[in-house]
């Protein structure tokens, strides 16, 4: 009843399972939220046979591989999917993020020690700081420039990993420091070997943010971002002060690179110099872009299907990448959107405006902005 | 004298800290960097002209261009190899023998690299235009295609170097200024520099050129007045994929380990930073880009030492895009001649 209103609507299943959820009451919608957080909390203990990674590789682990993935997703997508910045060096403020954990806890730094979790939050500015001492010269550029300046930006970050010694090349920092909390035994809670615990903590952070950005995207933040993603120059020509929102874009998606970054050195224990290459910035492009760039939800499914794929089918792990690469050149050909599309879109205002205007706005939310997530509805 | 003594304490007051500066090294090595330094500069120009010729006909970065490199560096080796020759010392031939493998590893490489980059752009490209997708499409498309492209060497050929097979012995001719120059050297910067010019020719002389000129310019225009746009953005990616092709060769001759599945990349931005640098869509610039960028790289890895090397390339990338991201010559395939 709702899919045939209007021609404009792309009559896809997708867009009727959103429309489905927001004309939900919010009664309706927590009473499926709880259940299926609670089911995804649960998920590295009931360990269920067909999802379960094991033999080949540990599943709780698989699980955190796969919340840092999604925490890194969400990141990105504030950077890529809502401003529109094509940044492909995004992995250097994730390494940011890691040395700064490991020099913050690590014994084999000469600097202060301080506990993981106030570490957290240092490591989120810290970024931030890089975020706008790389964006604010940079953003003006047009976006195939930005796209190679920030490749460029990734791969010094990597190089001054390699070269400066304080931050001690191959070797690395041993012992970085975790949350605290011991078992009945002594042993910490938060080691190396189980995933579980560092994945609740990853998604405690995940619903976290997600919440946050949520709400940023819902503000007059959010609207500029779309604005300038969708028509830059006509968003200026509105009054909107585009570098100042590419700015806050790029800041809030370093910060998120940060935190993941710190996060996987806490769950690690350990960070040397390797893993921060240029490939791997591109994996974390392609969880964006496969899931669709610019809905949350999307972006969390591409996450999953980049961390998780490679770990429950081993046999085809080492062709992740020539998978990934053919995906992306087939995806951008038949469905650049990604698997599921932005939802929000200038031509979405426009059509909620259309639908107003002939008296079925009660399907939509009150509030002018486009309120398709789990909060807006009526 | 004193300039000499003054810089020497100069490089012990920094020799304590996190990056040294190596001045007397600097001055020390500036000839030999300079000679070496423009044979790698020459290399990065024939590369940065397909990045140029495709930017300046279609305004994309053709990411996947590091790779086309590194297949006609595959194609160099792999004709060496049904040749018979191995890895090891370096062949004895007679001269005629030598000029004739350089010949046949260079026609296999130029078609090798020429026809990747004309399937790429059949294969990637072309949809995505017939669509009208936007910019960015075609970026993340061009990265996928230089995923594809790496990984395929990579499930291959495995992740390894091919081990160097040398015909060509690196012998010292003569010396300028205490720098010897090698009958390698010599070989890559006239060829490169006769490539350029054929190039330069071809686009700016030629009837053809004049279409990839006026394609440039405007492709609806160009249309309208019967240049066959779809032959000329399909020749733009051939001749770019030649021209990288011959830079493959010289490329093996020079670093002789240089077919890695990964080893595009990294020549790859160098050479984009090239193009930039001279001025994106200019051929003239990426000669001179390329020439600058070899040369400074080299100075920047005495100043600093050899594992910064790169990060001179990239930190010159990143200053440039950022405060003058037209180049020093401008951007002007498309700009109109009398």
């Amino acid at each position: 009843m709702t899919t045939t209103t209007t021609k404009t609507t792309t009559t896809t299943g997708r867009r009727s399972l959103g429309e489905w959820w927001n004309n939900l009451n919010r009664f309706q919608q927590w009473a499926i939220l709880i259940p299926l957080v609670v089911f995804i909390y649960a998920l590295p203990e009931l360990n269920p046979p067909i999802i379960t990674t094991e033999p080949g590789y540990d599943f709780p682990i698989a699980m955190f591989e796969v919340a840092r993935y999604a925490l890194i997703a969400i990141g990105l997508n504030v950077v890529v999917g809502q401003a529109g910045l094509l940044d492909l060096g995004y992995v250097g403020f994730f390494a940011i993020g890691a040395y700064v954990a490991a020099l913050f806890t690590s014994p084999d730094s000469a600097l202060t020690k301080l506990p993981f979790l106030a570490v957290l939050p240092i490591a989120m500015a810290i970024t931030m700081v890089f975020g706008v001492i790389l964006g604010s010269p940079t953003l003006r550029l047009r976006g195939d420039y930005l796209a190679i300046v920030t490749l460029g930006f990734g791969e010094i970050v990597r190089l001054l990993a390699d070269n400066l010694e304080p931050l001690r090349g191959n070797q690395g920092f041993q012992q970085v420091g975790h949350p605290p909390g011991t078992h009945a035994d002594g042993t910490p809670i938060f080691n190396n070997t189980d995933g579980t615990p560092w994945y609740w903590l990853t998604v405690t952070i995940i619903i976290l943010i997600l919440v946050l950005v949520g709400n940023l995207e819902r503000s007059r933040v959010g609207r500029s971002w779309v604005a300038i993603r969708d028509d830059e120059d006509a968003a200026a020509i509105m009054g909107v002060n585009t570098f100042k929102f590419k700015i806050w874009a790029f800041v809030i998606g370093a910060a998120i690179g940060g935190l993941s970054g710190a996060l996987y050195a806490g769950q690690l224990a350990f960070v040397n110099n390797q893993k921060f290459d240029v490939v791997t910035s591109m994996l974390f492009l392609a969880a964006v872009i496969l899931g669709g760039s610019g809905n949350k939800v999307g972006v969390i499914l591409g996450a999953i299907i980049v961390a998780y794929i490679p770990a429950r089918f081993l046999g085809i792990a080492e062709y992740r990448y020539l998978i990934f690469g053919l995906a992306l050149i087939v995806l951008m050909i038949f469905r650049p959107q990604g698997l599921l599309g932005a939802r929000q879109r200038l031509l979405t205002y426009g059509r909620q405006a259309y639908q107003r205007l002939l008296g079925r706005g009660e399907q939509i939310s009150h509030d002018a902005s486009v309120s398709t997530d789990r909060n807006g509805g009526v | 004298m004193s300039i000499h003594h003054h810089l020497s304490s100069l490089y012990l007051a920094q020799s304590d800290s996190l990056i040294s500066f190596d001045v007397e090294g600097l001055v020390d090595q500036f000839w030999s960097n300079t000679v070496d330094g423009l044979a790698q500069g020459s290399i990065y120009a024939l590369v940065a002209l397909g990045y140029t010729l495709v930017y300046g006909v279609l305004k994309l970065i053709n990411f996947a261009h590091s790779e086309v490199f590194i297949y006609g560096a595959y194609a160099t080796w792999f004709t060496f190899y049904a040749l018979g020759f191995r890895p090891g010392p370096t062949a004895e031939l007679a001269i005629f023998e030598l000029v004739g493998f350089l010949l046949l590893a260079l026609l296999a490489a130029v078609l090798v690299s020429g026809a990747t980059a004309v399937v790429l752009e059949r294969v990637a490209y072309r949809p995505l235009r017939n669509r009208g997708a936007p910019r960015l499409v075609f970026l993340i498309t061009a990265i996928g295609a230089s995923f594809v492209l790496q990984q395929l060497i990579f499930i291959w050929r495995g992740g390894n170097p091919e081990q160097a097979i040398r015909l060509l012995r690196p012998e010292p001719v003569f010396e300028i200024f205490g720098a010897s120059v090698t009958n390698i050297t010599i070989v890559i910067v006239l060829a490169s520099i006769l490539l350029w010019l054929v190039a330069d020719t071809f686009v700016n002389r030629t009837r053809f050129g004049r279409g990839i000129r006026a394609v440039a310019q405007d492709p609806d225009t160009a249309t309208l007045m019967g240049v066959n746009k779809e032959r000329v953005i399909m020749m733009t990616f051939l001749i770019g994929g030649l021209l990288a092709g011959a830079a493959a060769l010289f490329y093996m001759m020079k670093i002789p380990q240089g077919a890695a599945y990964q080893g595009g990349f990294l020549l790859g931005i160098k050479a984009f930073t090239a193009a930039v640098l001279g001025g994106i869509g200019n051929l003239r610039g990426a000669l001179l880009g390329g020439l600058l960028l070899g040369l400074m790289e080299n100075y920047g890895q005495s100043l600093f030492g050899g594992e910064w090397r790169d990060v001179v390339a990239f930190v010159l990338l990143v200053l440039i895009l950022m405060f003058r991201p037209t180049g020093i010559l401008g951007e002007s395939l498309g700009k109109a001649r009398v």
